[in-house]
């Protein structure tokens, strides 16, 4: 059993190095379809965190009933927001908060004559699903103690819509690339059995299964993948690194974090080598199929 | 061994009747001779033989395997109790006399220990000792195709289906190939030869069964081919 296994094997590998030239080649474009999978993949990531930074940013401001004018009363109307599903945090901001604030942004001169009873007690809130913020004023603006609630609706839709955008371009380009990495994997693989046809035959006639002869096939689209998988990995992650330092360095300077590769490094790599061993089966066993049905 | 009752091949793709209503029955150890000449349904009943194709009426039984019938999984094992020798002798190239032969046991998952001591013994019966290392192309055509010979015996097969095996051969050759096959015989294994080279087959004394247009038209112990 183990010295079928080695045969395999070695009949896996011998047929590598014999179409030398054709093995670079799916190695190289493997490895080019991965890697633009790969940046890809990451700049669909930074613009979703970038997107999500925004969004964290979209606050939406519930002003607190003018009736209400005592500071714990209305801030206990807190425990009702909360309670509302799609709310991740709200922080409480007094009437004289407000002011302060505001006075910190615009000429104090404005507010000559004016005290703090004009602001309203408020509170900032932040959501957990952008997407959701038109139901989630009607469900805020139908509260108990609630006179107004300020929500950018426009800005909200655009985030999504970049977001849904990005995510379809990203899946139709990883699966066009996909695609053309099978297509690849299999005419080399088919070129390599044509040229052993007359061995395959030979095996055929003394009564090998369709699977012994297979496998070999298999094992070589495998180490490809693989290889190719493994090479686009580090490649894609020593650019990213390039990039993104001088990125960072110049450019974008404080307004643009980028997603460490650390972060997403171990998933690319998952995903790198399912694709890779992935297209390396399924072009090895597809490769073979019309030599096997004699 | 091979019992064909009425078998009939029609090629769907052409509509031509290669074979027409064939009969016949080899017994476990006989030597016959299958002639016929081109286009006779030869190759087509060959073909049905080691299972590349299959009838499109009509029973054939090889082996105790039911040919119209055989799962596509099941034709591996039934492959194995054949040997099959063609007229191209069908060596790869890029191997040596012992890895063509021992080609045929690995991959039918023959231990490398077994194939150690078998390849060896199969190339001094075919008289090919000593001839291991070399390569095919540095044989001549006797040669390879008792590498071929070799190669389709060393699994042991109950049959040896050889298609035109002296084909490619000079008279002298073709002779002594034919002894091999007869020797191969003698030892038990039953040997089916198609040919259409009326000496050869006239040389010895065996069964001959014709074929023409798809049809049998004779079939005689220590027959001839005439």
């Amino acid at each position: 059993m183990i010295s079928r296994w080695l045969y395999l094997i070695r009949e896996g590998f011998r047929s590598i190095t014999t179409h030398g030239f054709m093995s670079f080649a799916s190695v190289t474009i493997i490895m080019a379809c991965l890697i633009i999978m790969g940046i890809v993949s990451l700049l669909s990531v930074n613009i979703d965190a970038l997107i999500k930074d925004l969004e964290d940013q979209n606050e939406i401001v519930v002003f607190v009933d003018e009736d209400i004018a005592d500071e714990n009363e209305a801030m206990a109307i807190q425990g009702s927001i909360e309670a509302l599903e799609n709310i991740s945090y709200a922080d409480f901001v007094s009437r004289e908060e407000a002011m302060d604030n505001f006075m910190s942004k615009y000429d104090e001169s404005l507010m000559e004559g004016i005290d703090e009873s004009v602001f309203r007690h408020r509170f900032v809130v932040h959501l957990t699903d952008i997407a959701l913020m038109s139901q989630t004023q009607a469900e805020l603006e139908a509260l108990a103690g609630v006179a107004k609630v300020n929500a950018h609706l426009e800005y909200a839709k655009t985030f999504v819509t970049i977001r849904n955008v990005v995510s379809v371009i990203s899946m139709v380009l990883i699966a066009m690339l996909v695609f053309v990495s099978i297509f690849i994997m299999t005419n080399t693989i088919k070129l390599a059995t044509f040229g052993r046809r007359e061995e395959i035959a030979i095996m055929k006639m003394v009564g090998a299964t369709n699977g012994f002869i297979r496998m070999p096939f298999v094992i070589e689209g495998l180490v490809l993948g693989m290889l190719g998988g493994g090479l686009a990995f580090i490649a894609v992650w020593g650019l990213y690194n390039v990039i993104t330092g001088k990125l960072v360095g110049t450019l974008t300077g404080n307004f643009i974090s980028v997603v460490p590769f650390s972060h997403v490094g171990f998933e690319i790599f998952v995903v790198f080598m399912a694709v890779s061993v992935m297209v390396g089966v399924f072009g090895g066993v597809n490769a073979i199929r019309n030599y096997l049905k004699v | 061994m091979v019992l064909m009752e009425n078998v009939r091949k029609v090629y769907d793709s052409s509509n031509t009747i290669a074979l027409d209503n064939v009969s016949l029955n080899i017994n476990e150890g006989e030597f016959v001779f299958l002639v016929g000449p081109s286009g006779s349904g030869k190759t087509t009943l060959m073909k049905l033989i080691t299972g590349e194709l299959r009838p499109t009426s009509g029973t054939v039984i090889i082996n105790d395997y039911d040919m119209s019938t055989i799962k596509r999984r099941k034709l591996p094992k039934m492959r194995r109790t054949l040997g099959v020798v063609f007229q191209d002798y069908r060596l790869i190239e890029n191997m040596s006399v012992y890895d063509n032969v021992a080609f045929a046991m690995r991959v039918v998952g023959a231990p490398n220990k077994e194939i150690k001591k078998r390849v060896p013994y199969i190339l001094e019966l075919v008289g090919l000792d000593g001839c291991e290392k070399r390569m095919p192309t540095e044989l001549s055509g006797g040669e390879q195709q008792r590498v071929a010979i070799a190669r389709a015996l060393v699994n042991s097969p109950r049959m040896i289906v050889a298609d035109e095996p002296t084909g490619n051969l000079d008279p002298a050759r073709s002779l002594e190939l034919m002894l091999l096959l007869e020797k191969i015989n003698e030892m038990g294994t039953t040997v089916l030869v198609v040919t259409h080279e009326k000496e050869l087959v006239n040389a010895f004394n065996k069964r001959v069964i014709t074929i023409d247009s798809g049809n049998m038209v004779s079939d005689g112990m220590e027959g001839y081919y005439v």
